[in-house]
């Protein structure tokens, strides 16, 4: 998905910005960062060099400011990403649970490594680092939902239902 | 005897109303009716609670130190940052119980005299946010948050902040920084948050869980909290049970109760998965050491096992580990030692912050050596190199990350060598798939 040519919130994201903004105590609105990346991310899919120069310009902060976070934490994505983004999780307890067979019919299934994005634009792999998630393995994320207890049967239902 | 969980499976008890059926806000009522700020503190400290999140240190004393100067704001923010590999407590907790969290941060927000707290919740539970944040306005449309709570005089605003995915940001200063809208690099020490935290104003940060018990408390008494469990190990423990047992999940432990028991009882873990064997467990979350089945079970003194701080640590590092976040990592014979320390070390390496060279660098090392083990192209003298690297991080770092990352290289070497030699001496062998070395002899192999 392409990000918009022009970058600005719908009028209640931007009501909820300044709600958010009031959160901290004068002068603090630095700390709104996180929270509006997040809202930003969710608007335009990933956060492209112009998403966070208008992050910036809300927070009345340096474009740098906003990248040096955005880079810091791996939930942004600062490349292009297809419509959903299936983060699974690759830490022990979710490979003891034969997270490593289950994510490799996942990537058979899309036919892409992780880190791609299948040709249609549909789907992006990435592997994250445990998901609070462990009891529940193997795990993967799409946005805010949680998939658990996947196995291969799982996961093609998953992506079939997605697909549609 | 639970005191976080019992009510946990009660349709509706993330709804205000359900929860107040079932006594909840009952220890706000009481701490802003009929308490001081201090007696609050006094229960607590008697209750010998200690800081869930992995730490174990005393909660009460932790408030003790926060510096009061006249006209400067104080804060509460609550560590729900949760990421320690095998832990998954809190995040439980919040999505089932919301208002178990809240209720802890307003009596634990009047006993610091904070009037602005904060939880800030790893990012990726974004739909546990939003359950926090509807529970949270119905706190405030019941007037148990906001201006004049329940006619006392004291305000309180609760807010959330989401984190953005980052491990080190359960550190304690590493979070503060992150919440001022900061990469989280953690901060050195002095000064601590309880003098200069966030925006440089005095902080106690505690982890879900302590700020959550700290209602029962106020309830029952200090007293009643500290009668439960082994000399300083007082109350109860969830553990996030995970890995090769016949039933996973968070449960709510008494401490004392043995580590057998908790691994074969029906009543928690309910044994290993059929057919097979408990190999080795990691006690508290990934960073803690992991020990075989012999010696989790019992000391070196021949001693059952208990689920308490002092019995896991019992032994030191030689024999024992640590009770940590509770996060109960359980592996049967079909665990690769060498594959399960690589997804830790490797975990570390991606979540270091890069501040200090010893843990930027050592934990790339560890990744990369185990890496090579793992996959059959390890050296003679790469066992060696690796205790050597985790020596050098160990104890010359900013934060305690880099401590985490050296403890399970250090711990897999020190009680499972002879899987790392096996992967060295056999390649062949070690890079089938599902591969395993078996101990000749081993309780496991048998």
């Amino acid at each position: 998905m392409e990000a918009k040519n022009t970058i600005v919130f719908p009028a209640e994201t931007l009501d909820l910005v300044q709600k958010i903004m009031k959160r901290y105590p004068e002068g603090k609105h630095k700390s709104a960062i996180l929270p509006i990346l997040h809202l930003a991310q969710a608007e335009w899919k990933w956060c492209s060099p112009e998403v966070m120069d208008y992050v910036a310009s809300l927070l009345s902060i340096a474009p740098v400011e906003v990248y040096e976070v955005a880079s810091f934490y791996t939930m942004f994505h600062l490349e292009p990403v297809g419509e959903h983004v299936i983060e699974y999780c690759r830490t022990g307890p979710c490979c003891l649970m034969g997270g490593v067979e289950v994510y490799d019919h996942l990537k058979k299934r899309l036919g892409i490594q992780t880190g791609e994005t299948t040709s249609d634009g549909k789907f992006t792999i990435k592997e994250v680092e445990c998901l609070a998630a462990c009891g529940w393995g193997p795990v993967f994320q799409i946005r805010e939902k949680f998939y658990m207890q996947l196995t291969a049967e799982k996961v093609d239902q998953i992506i079939d239902e997605l697909s549609k | 005897m639970k005191i976080l969980t019992e009510h946990i499976d009660v349709p509706g008890i993330e709804t205000i109303d359900v929860f107040c059926k079932h006594g909840g806000y009952q220890a706000v009522e009481k701490a802003i009716k009929k308490m001081t700020p201090d007696e609050v503190t006094e229960e607590v400290k008697k209750s010998g609670l200690r800081g869930r999140g992995g730490a174990g240190f005393p909660v009460g004393m932790k408030w003790s130190f926060l510096a009061k100067p006249e006209g400067i704001p104080r804060y509460l923010v609550c560590n729900a940052d949760e990421s320690e590999p095998g832990t998954f407590k809190d995040h439980y907790l919040m999505w089932k119980s919301p208002h178990t969290l809240i209720e802890g941060m307003i009596v634990s927000s009047f006993a610091l005299g904070a009037n602005t707290s904060y939880i800030y919740v790893r990012g990726e539970l974004m739909y546990v946010i939003h359950i926090l944040e509807k529970a949270i306005q119905e706190a405030y449309d019941k007037g148990y948050l906001g201006k004049n709570i329940l006619g006392s005089g004291y305000d309180l605003d609760l807010y959330v902040q989401p984190g953005g995915g980052a491990y080190i940001c359960g550190e304690e200063t590493a979070l503060l920084e992150s919440l001022e809208g900061k990469r989280g690099n953690p901060r050195i020490k002095p000064p601590f948050p309880a003098v200069k935290g966030v925006w440089q104003c005095p902080t106690v940060v505690n982890n879900v869980e302590s700020i959550a018990a700290t209602s029962w408390i106020i309830n029952h008494g200090g007293d009643a909290y500290a009668a439960i469990g082994v000399g300083r190990s007082t109350g109860t423990k969830l553990i996030s049970a995970s890995g090769h047992i016949r039933k996973s999940g968070v449960y709510e432990i008494p401490l004392g109760i043995t580590v057998e028991d908790f691994i074969y009882s029906d009543e928690w873990c309910g044994g290993i998965r059929d057919g097979h064997k408990l190999k080795a467990v990691v006690a508290g979350g990934s960073s803690v050491p992991i020990l075989s089945a012999e010696m989790i079970l019992n000391t070196a003194d021949g001693e059952k096992r208990l689920m308490t701080y002092e019995s896991l640590s019992d032994g030191g590092f030689a024999t024992g580990t640590m009770l940590g976040s509770g996060g109960f990592i359980v592996m049967d014979e079909t665990t690769c030692i060498v594959h399960n320390t690589l997804t830790f070390a490797r975990f570390y390496h991606h979540e270091s912050c890069g501040q200090c060279s010893p843990c930027r660098e050592g934990t790339g090392w560890m990744d990369k050596v185990i890496y090579r083990i793992e996959h059959g192209k390890g050296r003679k003298e790469d066992i060696d190199l690796l205790v050597d690297v985790a020596k050098k991080i160990e104890g010359n770092t900013i934060c305690p990350l880099g401590d985490a990352a050296a403890w399970p290289v250090a711990a897999a070497i020190r009680h499972f060598r002879d899987e790392f030699e096996w992967h060295i001496e056999h390649p062949e062998l070690a890079i089938q798939p599902g591969a395993v070395y078996m101990r000749p002899g081993a309780s496991w192999a048998q």
